[in-house]
């Protein structure tokens, strides 16, 4: 078991590597050194306290989104529709705090737990459809996508119309935010916020939910075998509905990082890119929570160095997002990859 | 003596494992060569490469003498070799001349000249003596008749080595004897057979010669008629093997479960199990005859509760359980060891002591407020894994994909037999196992009857259910055709039952 952990560690590596190798290619291929790239690219999202910060700040929602196509996928679940959960979750936790002036002890964990809840029934709802008629939840969970998109559109202008801009809403209050002074001070004015915490914390409480608790097993028993699960009496269609629903407040949960926390307000005719990069970190992070979270901060680190890359070379941005895109080509290929290193093993030992 | 097909020295490695390691096959003009071994020691392999599914990794390939290279199916056809397939490859509402046509249709213009196709394959029919109507479509006709209808694919493309894989599983005894004199009757015709079994019985009955092969290596090859049954078991195994089941006479208890006018549907959604009727009494072993998809599969899964019963009633112990759930059957008692070990038996990605724990985790002391207690759990799969002898690399932390077939089933043994079961369902408790491992759970079986347990025993194996069973329901076409008692019956009734000839009810 650990022997085979720690091949999945090493192909994530070698994925980032042989990405990051893409990436110098070209680099090199518009005329730049990509040494001097990636030392911007990497002091972007480190050379002061403030820009860890943002690294972490953005690495925030992909944690969730990632945690939360991990989790579904270990019970055998393709949620695509993290982007949705994450909507359905930002709108209800900003619409809870434009709409109570209650103390932030009080108003931050309800906005917080109306974020969850409504995650939560975005996940349910492909997870009953499959459960009960069998839809699956690939079609189901992107619908739901869209539901979302076009619920903020309505809602956004209708009820929390900005006092400019008919795009987004008011801005939120302080104490609706999980935005605090002194984190905020401690990290020389970064965007980091109580969300990261409650992501590592989301982290732990999923590690453990897997690995310690009946429910754990028998979510990852009807991942890996519907008809064995079935066979031994576990009812995977009621497993399937509370493994969409978990994965879906994850996602809300990411919602609420983002958008009352990460950005102060919530636009219209946006689908947070998260949610798909969920399914990336999730790949990359081989469906672990720890792996999960170790690939969220290195896309964060890359998102938020890239901008500095730019502002001192000439390499454009873009170049940082062709990293992601190669480093997620090279995981999902593993496979590949894992067999050239049996191959290499093997004719190594036979020049011997 | 000619050869028509030679592999000479063949090697086929996979990831970690040598399938075929130098492995020689000669097989003479017109002969039936059998070629012998377990599952996984490397037959299906040998012929996947014959028939150019796979390319061998060293040896080369003589056809009638000459050196071939048979990348693909294709070449093995130009060059007459055939396979009839262990599961058949028909096309169900096609009739028997479209299905033998497919795929190289004779043409009038722009039109498929069927008349022609259908004569040709009349004559064939009747030349070899297989008896089929190339108007019928193939969901009518029985499954021996399939078989002819991919016997005279083969012929049809004018074959002349016809590999034969596993031919008689899905056959009931009468249809095998038909089986055996159309082989006759191909080789009267100059052509040559290649047969892939594990049954001894059947080797002896019409091979010429047979090569034995055992975990990818050659053990050798041996004139049947100078061979006994034992000797080529003890080949194919590397052991002496003992073949009968020592069990003294029953003595039957009361009812422990019983099934009443029980209906249940099919996956096609038609009654795949019409009004069945069968008790199993504390202390005997009542096995289920019949030829595969005859209705166990539906009655294993209403028994168990995988499956709804459309009517009738399941008692276990005197209590209605027709509606109960999975789980909650299992808790009242009812052990299953599941056809397939791996689709419903294992999760494979899961670890030994995991899959130990698959039908008692939910309980004190191996979790308790829905927290697991992993030591209590690797205990009890430790307990478990000693006495029932299960092999495996690292012990309960092994995953289960890692173990042998035969160490699989016996860790699914093991964790039906730990929860002491009221009654056990065991199907196909020894399929694709060696002869050790099949003595082993025969003993096991015999035990827990002795305890003054209930066990039903579904087989397609006959000399199974006759050996083991003490009583013998037989089941066709989903119905009950009679139950007669295992000391009193041979396989030549039960085998006329199976094909659904009635006869008195002697319970």
């Amino acid at each position: 078991m650990k022997m085979e952990l720690n091949k999945e560690y090493v192909l994530a590596l070698i994925a980032v590597v042989l990405g990051l190798l893409a990436g110098a290619i070209l680099m090199m291929l518009t005329g730049n050194n990509p040494l001097q790239g990636y030392y911007f690219l990497i002091r972007g999202g480190l050379m002061s306290i403030e820009r860890v910060g943002n690294t972490l700040a953005t690495a925030t929602p992909l944690i969730f989104t990632g945690l939360a196509v991990a989790f579904a996928f270990r019970t055998g679940l393709f949620n695509i529709g993290a982007a949705g959960q994450m909507l359905a979750g930002g709108l209800c936790a900003t619409a809870i705090g434009l709409s109570f002036a209650w103390p932030k002890v009080i108003l931050l964990p309800t906005a917080v737990l109306g974020a969850l809840i409504a995650g939560a029934l975005w996940g349910f709802v492909p997870g009953y459809l499959k459960s009960r008629f069998n839809v699956h939840e690939v079609v189901s969970s992107i619908m739901m996508n869209w539901i979302a998109y076009w619920t903020v559109y309505y809602v956004v202008p209708g009820y929390f119309k900005g006092p400019y801009l008919e795009t987004e809403s008011r801005k939120i209050t302080e104490a609706a935010s999980l935005k605090v002074a002194w984190l905020t001070k401690m990290f020389s004015g970064s965007y980091i916020n109580l969300g990261f915490f409650l992501a590592v914390l989301a982290v732990i409480v999923i590690a453990f939910i897997l690995n310690k608790t009946t429910l754990g097993y028998e979510l990852k028993a009807v991942g890996f075998n519907r008809h064995a699960a079935e066979y031994a009496g576990i009812r995977s269609n009621r497993n399937i509905v509370i493994s969409m629903m978990i994965s879906g407040a994850l996602a809300g949960l990411g919602g609420a990082a983002f958008y009352i926390g990460y950005a102060s307000n919530i636009q219209i005719g946006v689908m947070p890119s998260q949610g798909f990069d969920g399914i990336a970190v999730s790949l990359l992070g081989a469906n672990s929570p720890w792996g999960v979270f170790f690939a969220a901060v290195f896309f964060g680190l890359l998102h938020s160095g890239k901008g500095f890359m730019n502002a001192m070379t000439n390499i454009p941005p873009e170049i940082a997002d062709s990293i992601i895109a190669t480093i997620i080509y090279f995981a999902a290929t593993s496979i590949l990859i894992e067999r050239c290193w049996d191959r290499l093993k093997k004719y190594l030992r036979g020049a011997k | 003596m000619s050869f028509v097909v030679e592999m000479l020295r063949i090697r086929k490695e996979f990831p970690g494992i040598v399938a075929n390691d130098d492995i020689t096959l000669q097989v003479k003009q017109g002969e039936i060569h059998a070629l012998l071994g377990e599952n996984g020691a490397g037959k299906s392999t040998l012929m996947s490469i014959l028939f150019g599914l796979y390319q061998p990794d060293g040896g080369e390939i003589r056809i009638r003498g000459k050196q071939v290279e048979i990348s693909n199916p294709n070449v093995a056809n130009d060059l007459g070799i055939g396979m009839v397939h262990q599961h058949f490859k028909l096309v169900h509402n096609f009739t028997i001349t479209e299905n033998i046509i497919l795929g190289i249709e004779p043409k009038r213009g722009l039109v498929v000249d069927k008349k022609a196709a259908s004569a040709k394959i009349r004559e064939l029919s009747e030349k070899y003596g297989l008896n089929v109507d190339p108007d019928a479509k193939i969901e009518d006709v029985s499954v021996g008749m399939q078989q002819r209808v991919e016997i005279l694919k083969m012929l049809y493309r004018n074959a002349d080595v016809l590999i034969f894989d596993e031919p008689t599983s899905v056959l009931t005894p009468q249809e095998i004897q038909e089986l055996m004199k159309i082989m006759r009757n191909l080789i009267a015709e100059g052509k040559s057979i290649i047969l892939i079994t594990h049954k001894l019985k059947e080797i002896k009955a019409i091979a010429d010669r047979c090569t034995v092969i055992r975990r990818g290596r050659l053990i050798g090859t041996v004139d049947v008629a100078e061979t006994s049954e034992a000797r080529m078991a003890e080949m194919m195994v590397g052991r002496e093997v003992n073949f009968q089941v020592v069990k003294a006479p029953a003595k039957p208890g009361k009812v422990v479960l019983a099934v009443e006018n029980l209906s249940v549907l099919n996956n096609r959604k038609v009654l795949g199990l019409k009004d069945f009727s069968l008790e199993v009494r504390a202390g005997e072993i009542v096995g289920v005859a019949g030829v595969d998809g005859n209705g166990q599969v539906e009655l294993v899964e209403a028994i168990t509760g995988m499956r709804r019963a459309e009517s009738g009633k399941i008692m276990l112990n005197g209590k209605d359980i027709t509606e109960a759930s999975v789980r909650s059957r299992i808790k009242a008692g009812i052990a299953h060891i599941p056809e397939d070990r791996h689709k419903h038996g294992l999760i494979l990605d899961y670890s030994m002591e995991d899959n130990i724990a698959l039908k008692v985790y939910d309980e004190p002391p191996y979790s308790s407020r829905g927290l697991l207690n992993r030591n209590e759990i690797r205990r009890y799969a430790q307990t478990v894994i000693e006495e029932f002898d299960v092999r495996s690399g690292q012990g309960a932390i092994s995953v289960a994909r890692s173990l042998s077939g035969g160490n699989q089933q016996k860790a699914i043994v093991g964790r039906e037999l730990a929860q002491n079961p009221e009654l056990l369902i065991a199907v196909q408790p020894t399929r694709g196992l060696d002869v050790g491992a099949i003595e082993y759970i025969h003993r096991r079986l015999v035990e827990q009857r002795d305890k003054g347990k209930a066990v039903l025993l579904v087989s397609l194996e006959l000399d199974e259910i006759l050996s083991v069973s003490d009583r013998i329901a037989v089941i066709n076409n989903g119905e009950l055709v009679g139950i007669v008692q295992a000391d009193e019956t041979d396989e030549n009734e039960i085998g006329l039952m199976m094909a659904g000839v009635k006869r008195g009810d002697i319970r």
